[in-house]
């Protein structure tokens, strides 16, 4: 059994007695474990189900997959605040190759598209040109105007995927610098902010917003409807 | 096929677990009543870690939170959307009609904005004022009792602003607006627009020692793991369970067909499909409250025929599944450069806008009669599939060059987040007896239910609306100096379908006179005495208001409508 099999089965197994998946597992099933832990995200049985079919099969061939880097490297190049394979945006194209079939068909004719001119222009595969030469191939099909050719619709939807994978990641939410998705308090627009704005929550308004001090008391009120706790 | 009939007999059986038969599962358990709850999803409970969305980072899916087998994206907190597996909907004519079900314990509500208004007196009385539609056969004062109730044990933000229309309640404190929503207040009133609190049903100070208190990560839609939103799993049908010490028996998975009727053409209960084994049920009951949503207890109601009610149930009148109207709405988007570069912070806030405007006009001097509300939306937001998509496109509004990649692509990112400002306008359509719901002749869902066929058009006054909400936007947005992404246009002047802004109401409307309504004052069949509809399908009109609260504050007089004639052996 590899080790998508195994993910398989467990977490079927797991759904159909009702078992929530924890304890004794030997070593190798614990790395299994934790790969299901990842994508653990509140699916129902019939999503869970669809998911692991998903991660089962393979789509992009090794090769696209490493021109999927290469590309996705000179889309977002790596710099101290993150990178494309922390970012797992190669797996997540695979993915969603999977997920939505539609961006099937144009993926795979752009991955051949970008050997086919880099060996009519250069005289060697797409990933084995110099940098200098990639962009150059790149920049023909980087800013489309009008109606979009067929290989401008292939950069620009690879571009959009590995964009939005890149920021949707951990590194990449943290290099847009994206605070929260953790329990706190808000209490507003931070002061000086707020100034360089020309705004001000004591000038513009006259309400009284929720006391961070108060707000565990239980609510009372008087017969008027004005909170008195 | 055999139908297997449950021994037990309950007092009541409630079809639906969402806004109204959560609260009435609530209050008549409460009332010492036993009572059947039916749920056509499964079990539901946001702080279960199993089916837990809150607080999940978009990378905790592999299609980083893309809505292929959820519309609204992987986090959403709902079992369906436009389309439900094995259970189609058709369209007459030209209707281009969008039917959003939950399928799960709570319902709609897990999902649901948590916009929580009150209609105001005006908004009984339509047909009063400008002639079109009708009146509710009850007033504001009827109804304010209950809102009052359901605000002190709900919760639900605001500040009293005393406009006669938008009644004041019993709120929890507001919280400060976000830096986007300061712009749209600066844009909105120096356009004359009047901005105000948002009143959600979010707990920003404490309510109940069942529930937890906000804390801010902006993700309501997800349905909260500590309770401080409601929904109806979490606030009612949660409680009602630990209070009713076995009097509430909960079917998940379980379709109901139809009302059942005895030998004389009396309802006594409800059939349901089990979605497990694929076996009819009988739930044996004095009263039969549906809360199935307004088309789907329609749905019920028509496949209920008998000699006795050869229409189907409760529809003497025909008028079951006519008058279905949602809300109106368009959607706008916004760049305003003055947002760009932002400084980051946290900025989720709670789990919508924290502000906006309530209708400020006066229909008599326009040229569409009913009004309409603005909800805004933007700020620093958690990235999600998408982000990133055309990640320069706003460049073309400074006439530098749109494309490229490279290291400009972080540096262009950044410039732009939080740099748009999106408003959902939302408003009240007028009713209209040619649109409608009613059974297709053909079609079944896989349980071999005759499924529903939507009939419906928006007309002039929705249309003309939709032109003043596209030129108000337009005009806050000049104010603050920013641009439109896109202009709506067209014959419907980008009015959403009907269905889409989810607000679907009026299928079964209330009325004194039995030939032209379905309900009377307390939501009870003209034609069965004990059989009670709670859902939104009662609405005479809909406001520029969401329905949700209005839907709850009427469950609960209607409840103790049926407990005091419970008691009186009345029905």
């Amino acid at each position: 059994m590899n080790r998508r099999d195994s993910i398989k089965t467990i977490v079927i197994s797991s759904l159909a007695s009702g078992l929530v998946l924890e304890g004794c597992l030997p070593k190798e099933k614990k790395t299994v474990y934790e790969n299901v832990w990842k994508y653990k995200y509140g699916r129902t049985p019939e999503e869970l189900k669809r998911d692991l079919e998903l991660l089962n099969q393979v789509f992009f061939s090794e090769g696209e997959i490493n021109k999927i880097r290469v590309l996705a490297n000179l889309i977002v190049p790596p710099n101290k605040d993150g990178n494309i394979d922390d970012a797992e945006v190669p797996e997540f194209i695979e993915f969603i190759a999977k997920d939505a079939p539609s961006f099937q068909k144009i993926l795979k004719d752009g991955l051949e598209w970008v050997d086919t001119i880099s060996n009519k222009e250069f005289g060697k595969n797409f990933i084995d040109c110099n940098v200098t030469d990639q962009k150059s191939i790149l920049d023909t099909v980087a800013f489309p105007e009008g109606k979009k050719t067929k290989e401008e619709v292939f950069f620009s939807t690879l571009k959009d995927l590995v964009i939005t994978g890149y920021f949707t990641s951990e590194v990449g939410i943290n290099d847009l610098g994206y605070k929260g998705n953790q329990p706190n308090f808000w209490d507003g627009v931070p002061d000086e902010i707020m100034k360089e704005h020309g705004f001000s929550y004591e000038k513009d308004w006259n309400y009284k917003f929720v006391d961070p001090l108060k707000r565990n008391d239980l609510a009372k009120w008087d017969d008027d409807g004005n909170l008195i706790s | 096929m055999q139908i297997i009939e449950n021994e037990k007999k309950y007092d009541v059986v409630i079809v639906g677990s969402g806004a109204g038969g959560g609260m009435a599962t609530k209050i008549l358990t409460d009332n010492g009543l036993t009572v059947a709850l039916m749920e056509a999803g499964p079990f539901f409970d946001p702080a279960n870690p199993d089916q837990q969305l809150h607080l999940k980072w978009p990378y905790e899916s592999p299609r980083r939170g893309r809505g292929s087998t959820r519309a609204f994206g992987d986090f959403h907190a709902s079992y369906g959307d436009w389309n439900v597996d094995g259970e189609p909907y058709e369209m007459k004519g030209d209707t281009k009609f969008n039917w959003w079900r939950s399928r799960m314990l709570g319902g709609r509500t897990n999902h649901w904005g948590r916009i929580s208004l009150r209609f105001g007196p005006n908004d009984f009385k339509r047909k009063s004022i400008d002639g079109l539609g009708d009146d509710w056969p009850i007033g504001y004062d009827d109804i304010k009792p209950y809102y009052d109730k359901v605000d002190k044990l709900i919760g639900v933000t605001g500040t009293k602003e005393n406009i006669y229309n938008e009644p004041d309640g019993f709120f929890l404190p507001p919280a400060k607006p976000r830096l986007h929503e300061m712009y749209y207040k600066k844009g909105a009133e120096k356009a004359g627009v009047k901005v105000i609190p948002s009143r959600l049903s979010i707990v920003t100070k404490r309510i109940s020692n069942e529930r937890g208190v906000c804390y801010y990560c902006g993700n309501c839609g997800r349905s909260c793991g500590v309770y401080a939103d409601f929904s109806a799993s979490s606030c009612l049908v949660f409680p009602a369970q630990r209070n009713a010490q076995g009097r509430l028996d909960l079917y998940v998975n379980s379709m109901v067909r139809e009302v059942s009727i005895d030998n004389n053409g009396k309802p006594n209960g409800i059939v349901f499909i089990n979605k497990d084994d694929n076996k009819e049920y009988k739930i044996n009951a004095k009263v039969v409250v549906l809360a199935a949503s307004a088309c789907e207890s329609a749905r019920i109601l028509l496949n209920s025929k008998s000699p006795y009610h050869v229409n189907g149930l409760g529809n003497s009148s025909n008028m079951v599944g006519k008058y279905l109207h949602d809300s109106t709405g368009t959607n706008n988007l916004a760049f305003i450069p003055d947002l760009m570069n932002r400084k980051t912070y946290n900025e989720d806030g709670m789990g919508n806008m924290h502000l906006y405007s309530p209708w400020w006009l006066d229909n008599k001097k326009l040229d569409f009669p009913r009004g309409y509300h603005i909800e805004i939306y933007g700020g620093l937001g958690a990235p999600s599939y998408g982000t990133g998509f055309n990640f320069n496109s706003l460049n073309s509004f400074f006439g530098l060059d749109v494309g490229g990649y490279g290291e400009r692509v972080r540096e262009e990112v950044k410039k732009y987040y939080g740099s748009t400002i999106g408003f959902n306008t939302r408003g009240e359509s007028v009713p209209n007896i040619d649109n409608y719901c009613e059974i297709d002749p053909e079609k079944k869902d896989k349980y071999g239910i005759p499924v529903l066929r939507f009939n419906y058009n928006w007309s002039d006054y929705e249309r003309k609306q939709a032109k003043h909400m596209n030129e108000t936007v337009k005009e806050i947005v000049q104010n603050i100096g920013g641009h439109m992404l896109w202009e709506n246009k067209g014959v419907d002047n980008g009015l959403l379908k009907p269905g889409e802004v989810i607000h679907e109401v009026g299928t079964t409307r209330m009325g004194n006179n039995p030939k032209t309504s379905v309900v009377n004052k307390y939501e009870q069949l003209h034609d069965a005495k004990n059989v009670f509809i709670v859902d939104g399908g009662p609405f005479v009109s809909q406001a520029d208001k969401n329905p949700t609260w209005t839907i709850m504050a009427l469950s609960w007089r209607t409840s103790e409508y049926i407990i005091n004639e419970l008691k009186k052996q009345n029905i």
